[in-house]
């Protein structure tokens, strides 16, 4: 029973240290992001590598999930004769929540992972070390421009995933479950709010902050060796993860009822 | 005796959790001096020279360079500091996401706004002066053989002329004539253009050529350090032992006595 309380003790102990640890990081590059030198080659490379090449694998997801949604809330809402509020449905689950979610954990287990294994790669080769001999802030030149990067570039994936998975219920719904293709659409926008596109896309920032966080901070802490870079690599992709379903009930419960 | 020390170390300690590594390390660099340290694999030679530029920063002692304490100050002061060194890493250290013409010349490019052909013309110059084609500047580090990438590094420290060099085994992994030439470098160094130079080698005909001074680390202390000349009459028979490269002898017999942590790294 000791042993058991001192565990807890220990664990909450360790997690309020670790979140002290990344609040201070974090805040130290943000601080950065509005510093001058500006690296604007930096930001730019993030901004193709995130925002452009994530492109298919957002898409992708969005279009099926859009697909199966338009199916299972047919099958739901058939059973009390409500079938026509499929497509209102699928917009609604779309913007405000599968979007921003799917596109998060998706891009969560690309970027998160990459960053930490470059960044941690780069510690783990003396390279960061090298950057602070060359003048260079490495929390300037490195973890600024990825975490700004972040947050631009996943509304914009949200954006573009929404139409993508709102489409992808379209086609599901016109030519599997014959709805009209024009009341279809016109049941998608009657009831859309600019603010279930909103919610959606300040959740995206949130979660594009928080991936590069994770995947900067735990590469920029790697243990030594190869061990080390592919321990950190494991926590980014685990830790953004976590904090963004985290992340997502916070947002979602600020703007209830909004 | 009125010269202040380009490097003044004194009571110098460093650990890593239990691995005490540095142990109260003593030791000055006077100035367009050409120090070299040598020691055992492991012995924290690495770690000592990172504590000069402030890349880590030691538990405990104080470094001094031209006089003014550099432990304690903040980062703007720390900044100010690392403009005035070069330094390499023992693996390079090269930036592998940036064409070596981009890696040379970094600091240029982002002190001083250099424009693109001025700083591959630099590039290109720099490293023909170190052996290497001019074509190598649109190559990539990985794309280099491991000499090779040594040498991009070391052109990388030297470019922008600082007054302190530190070379952390510059020579290890070369042959012998590419090895030469790096010596020879490290003596226009401090020659020509009057830097203070610290370098860490374990190969000896090296030491020879490019030290005034050298010193031996051995279990966190300085136990030898002289004019190169006196290296061969130290009388101290560690000193004695890696000098001549010699199997038998007390830096042999004790190996037990070597920290537990070296193991888990390697
Ligand atoms: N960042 C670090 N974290 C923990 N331990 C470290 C770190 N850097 C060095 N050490 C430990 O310090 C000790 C000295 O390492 P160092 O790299 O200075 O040795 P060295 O004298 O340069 O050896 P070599 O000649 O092989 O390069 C080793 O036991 C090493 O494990
Ligand atoms: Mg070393």
């Amino acid at each position: 029973m000791h042993g058991f309380v001192q565990n807890i003790g220990r664990t909450a102990l360790n997690f309020l240290a670790a979140f002290g640890r990344i609040t201070l990081f974090s805040i130290t590059a943000v601080r950065w992001i509005f510093t001058p030198p500006y690296y604007w080659q930096q930001l730019f490379r993030q901004i193709i590598d995130i925002g452009y090449f994530s492109l298919p694998v957002v898409g992708l997801t969005t279009l099926f999930s859009g697909m199966v949604l338009a199916l299972q809330s047919y099958t739901g809402f058939a059973r009390f004769s409500a079938e026509d509020t499929v497509a209102t449905v699928v917009v609604l689950s779309v913007t405000r929540e599968l979007g921003p979610v799917l596109a998060g954990l998706m891009v969560a287990g690309r970027i998160g992972a990459s960053m930490a294994a470059e960044i941690g790669t780069m510690r783990v080769t003396d390279q960061i070390d090298a950057l602070d001999t060359l003048s260079t802030r490495p929390m300037q030149y490195l973890v600024a421009p990825r975490l700004l990067a972040g947050t631009i570039c996943l509304p914009f994936l949200v954006l573009v995933g929404d139409v993508i998975g709102v489409f992808g219920g379209y086609l599901v719904g016109v030519y599997r479950l014959g709805f009209n293709p024009s009341i279809y659409l016109a049941r998608t926008l009657e009831y859309l709010e600019v603010s279930d596109v909103t919610l959606g896309l300040v959740k995206a920032a949130v979660f594009g902050f928080l991936i590069a966080l994770m995947g900067c901070y735990h590469g920029y802490h790697s243990g030594r060796g190869a061990q080390g870079v592919g321990r950190a690599t494991t926590n980014a992709v685990v830790s953004a993860s976590i904090l963004i379903l985290i992340a997502n009930y916070i947002v979602t419960t600020m703007f209830f009822g909004v | 005796m009125a010269v202040t020390p380009k490097i003044e170390l004194s009571g110098v300690t460093k650990s890593f959790d239990a691995n005490h590594v540095l142990k109260g390390i003593n030791l000055t660099v006077a100035p367009q001096e050409s120090l070299v340290i040598i020691g055992t694999s492991g012995c924290g030679k690495s770690v000592l020279m990172k504590c000069l530029n402030g890349l880590i920063t030691p538990d405990q002692g104080s470094i001094k360079i031209d006089g003014q304490e550099i432990l304690g100050q903040g980062r703007a002061a720390l900044e100010d500091l690392r403009r005035r060194f070069g330094m390499t890493f023992q693996f390079g250290a090269l930036f592998d996401s940036l064409p070596i013409w981009e890696n040379v010349t970094f600091r240029l490019r982002h002190q001083q706004a250099l424009d693109k052909k001025d700083a591959r013309d630099i590039a290109a110059q720099t490293i023909t002066q170190l052996g290497l084609a001019a074509s190598v500047i649109d190559q990539y580090p990985a794309e280099l053989s491991g000499g090779m990438q040594k040498r991009v590094a070391l052109a990388r420290a030297i470019v922008d002329k600082p007054e302190i060099l530190l070379f952390d085994e510059p020579t290890s992994g070369l042959d012998p004539i590419t090895g030469g030439v790096i010596d020879r470098l490290i003596i226009d160094a401090r020659e020509r253009l009057g830097a203070t130079t610290v370098t860490i080698s374990h190969d000896m005909a090296s030491v020879r050529r490019i030290a005034d001074k050298v010193a031996m680390v051995h279990h966190g202390v300085i136990i030898w350090a002289g004019p190169a000349e006196e290296m061969n009459e130290s009388g101290v028979p560690e000193v004695h032992q890696f000098v001549h490269g010699l199997a038998e002898g007390p830096l042999t017999n004790e190996k037990p006595a070597a920290s537990p942590a070296k193991m888990a790294t390697s």
